[in-house]
């Protein structure tokens, strides 16, 4: 049987909110087919959110679903695990949510390797606030707030996440939607902290002051402008210059939060403390 | 078990009761003078099967605590000025989403790192106003190790109850001292769950309350599948951002789940005050000197007595109000530059009796002899 | 007779146009009113790539087994 977004949504809340031709709504829908690749109940599965416009993800999906404060949501959901650890925590942010003002949670989060699937949606933009510039926004490009362009360097998030201890990490964009449905997939098989960036279209906050008038002129330019990581191993620097990587960065083991700290109790129970 | 004869620090009987009244979740940051309340669950939490964790900031803390309630489980977590601060943020969602939990604030001097290791009542009006919005709380002040014991029980209970943050506003002096105290026994303590879901999930809405206001609080992953949010919501919990009626409605509701429980989250004790000239209202450490001025004063044949609160908020002005026309006046002892004596200035202002503030705030508590010198000023 | 059904929800289409654009086969186009439309169902081939870039989930194509294979 085909999967189709509309089995999974809460038709009551349809249409959505988002812009004309926002990448928003394709990262979710890579994200809602997965879940159902993997084989998970509505029941068993719990998408927590933040603020901005990833953070609009979860109120129109038929899962269990809460929005929280700006940036905090993987620490909301570090909690929840800890006391839920048989649900399945999958945590939507964006640029600004999950980069910006959640970095830190971010790092930490990946540090624990707590079993948390995060899929931050990276449009380059604050685009709820109406389009200022985010710590993912590419120098040089023009915001609201950066009207002569910026002039601050953008980061990889997902080496931010590697280098923090993610044990899978991969990148996609909503043009590689297929691509992006597989990297989520395995990223919820995974067990411990993993982190899927999305590269996606922002057209009204970001594409009409960056030379990209129409959705269709940016999932070119994500089209153009990625090279898969397999690919990417036989090119030269001159050929990847001004490219960026997608497809998977990092797929290992290690031992997981709440399993660790489950034997913890069972010690504690048993043994007592030092 | 029986009741049990201790000698506990104010910060440990604090972790104890919580344990004893099902807390089962702590997140945490480490912060003088609250960092043995941490010590402490983490050391006993992973024995009764719960979760201590140390998160990166206050602010993790105070969501990894939600969260934790969120999943269906009483969470606590405790800190000090600085901390307070940057738990405001999470606190006014739990406050807007109907989240239960605890929150410890063992004040210290300030303002800002001010002076980490001594007492202070500086945040009387941080824990009433700290948060943006206008959402209603409730403070608990403990002034003894018991009532701090007594008082966690009773935070915990209220927040699964009423589904709202409540926080323990203790002090430096009282979160350190050590005291004998008789715990009474566990099985006479009232614990309070939070309600569960009456109908099943085709005709449930999250936030539907009952008749006292409070909706039951379902736990995620057993069928019942909502939405929450911290923007203006509806009964179903989605967002309905520029309803007026809706939001009328809600913010009215947040504060009568409080109005219609009063005087039951209103705690005081009145202490010597049938036959009282002069009143002296005081809370906290103060409360202590407040106890050793009356019975100073009263020794010397002056007829004083102490209303002392255990709630500040909501604050108890009908106990201030009951004695406006009995008592010459009120003295208000605090260690800060007068923040609850505005508060017992607004129940007094049709009142005969007139309002003294004592205020003190180097770090040092004020003494017994100071608030009977603040006394004979008054005869 | 073609091999798949292409449905379109016009209320929830907001007329981005991607679904056009990136059609392999030129199945899709505008409509009068601006929304998209099946215009050539016959050359559809089921890759799905209109429903699954779809940013409103407005399009969904049915009888298509690419989505299984997906997984």
């Amino acid at each position: 049987m085909a999967v189709h977004v509309q089995d999974y949504l809460r038709m009551h809340k349809m249409p959505h909110i988002w812009c004309p031709g926002c990448g928003t709504g394709i990262a979710l829908g890579a994200v809602v087919r997965a879940i159902h690749n993997v084989g998970y109940s509505r029941d068993e599965v719990i998408v927590i959110t933040g603020i901005g416009c990833s953070a609009r993800t979860n109120a129109i999906i038929d899962f269990n679903t809460f929005q929280t404060t700006h940036g905090r949501a993987l620490s909301f959901a570090t909690g929840f695990k800890l006391t839920r650890p048989e649900m399945k925590v999958v945590v939507i942010t964006g640029d600004g949510d999950g980069a910006g003002i959640g970095g830190n949670h971010l790092i930490h989060t990946c540090r624990r390797n707590i079993d948390i699937t995060t899929i931050l949606i990276n449009n380059s933009i604050y685009g709820m606030t109406g389009g200022q510039y985010s710590p993912l926004t590419p120098r040089g490009s023009y915001a609201t707030t950066a009207p002569y362009g910026t002039v601050e360097p953008s980061f990889d998030i997902c080496k931010l996440a590697e280098g923090a201890g993610a044990t899978y990490v991969g990148r996609a964009t909503a043009y590689h939607v297929t691509l992006l449905e597989q990297l989520v997939t395995k990223a919820l098989k995974h067990e411990g902290f993993s982190l899927v960036e999305a590269i996606t279209q922002c057209p009204i906050g970001y594409g009409r002051r960056n030379k990209m008038k129409s959705p269709t002129e940016m999932l070119k330019w994500q089209r153009e402008h990625a090279v898969n990581v397999k690919a990417a191993a036989g090119m030269s620097p001159e050929q990847l210059e001004g490219k960026f990587l997608i497809g998977e960065f990092v797929n290992k083991t290690a031992p997981e939060y709440t399993k660790l700290y489950q034997k913890l109790i069972e010690d504690a129970q048993s043994k007592g403390a030092k | 078990m029986k009741r049990q004869v201790k000698l506990l620090q104010g910060n440990e009987a604090c972790a104890m009761a919580a344990v004893a009244a099902g807390v089962r979740f702590f997140a945490g940051y480490p912060i003088t003078p609250a960092t043995e309340i941490a010590e402490i669950l983490a050391q006993e939490l992973p024995k009764v099967g719960g979760t201590f964790i140390q998160m990166e900031d206050e602010i993790a803390s105070m969501a990894a605590v939600i969260g934790a309630s969120i999943g269906g489980v009483k969470g606590l977590t405790a800190t000090s000025g600085p901390g307070f601060t940057l738990k405001q943020e999470n606190l006014g969602y739990a406050a807007m989403v109907q989240v239960p939990c605890v929150i410890v604030n063992v004040q210290r001097g300030g303002p800002s790192t001010g002076m980490p290791t001594l007492p202070a009542q500086m945040d009387v009006m941080q824990a009433r106003w700290g948060t943006h919005g206008d959402h209603p709380i409730i403070v608990l002040c403990p002034s003894t190790v018991y009532e701090y014991y007594m008082l966690t029980i009773k935070a915990v209970n209220f927040s699964e109850m009423l589904r709202m943050p409540v926080i323990i506003l203790s002090d430096a002096v009282v979160g350190h001292l050590r005291e004998k105290v008789v715990l009474p026994d566990i099985s006479e303590i009232e614990i309070v769950e939070r309600k569960k879901a009456t109908v099943p999930p085709e005709e449930f809405l999250p936030f539907k309350p009952d008749a006292d206001d409070v909706p039951p609080f379902v736990s995620y992953g057993k069928g019942y599948r909502y939405h929450m949010t911290s923007n203006n919501y509806d009964e179903g919990g989605y967002p309905a951002t520029n309803n007026h009626q809706v939001a009328d409605k809600l913010l009215r509701r947040l504060h009568n789940k409080i109005e219609k429980r009063r005087g039951e989250i209103v705690m005081t004790e009145e202490i010597m005050m049938d036959d009282a000239e002069v009143a002296i209202f005081a809370y906290g450490c103060t409360a202590r000197s407040a106890y050793s001025a009356v019975e100073t004063a009263r020794a010397q044949g002056l007829k004083v007595g102490l209303i002392k609160a255990l709630t500040l908020w909501p604050f108890p002005r009908e106990v201030v109000e009951k004695y406006g026309d009995k008592v010459q006046a009120v003295i208000v002892p605090e260690m800060n530059m007068g923040q609850l004596v505005g508060e017992v200035e607004r129940a007094l202002k049709d009142k005969k009796a007139g309002v003294r503030p004592l205020n003190r705030f180097d770090g040092k508590m004020i003494t017994p002899e100071q608030i009977v010198s603040a006394v004979k000023e008054v005869k | 007779m073609a091999k798949y059904i292409i449905e379109v929800r016009k209320n929830w289409c907001k007329s981005c146009g991607i679904c056009i654009d990136f059609c392999p086969k030129g199945v899709l186009g505008f409509d009068t009113e601006g929304k998209a439309a099946v215009l050539d169902l016959e050359s559809c081939t089921g890759c799905m790539m209109c429903e699954y870039r779809c940013p409103d989930y407005a399009i969904k194509v049915e009888g298509s087994e690419s989505n299984e294979a997906a997984s």
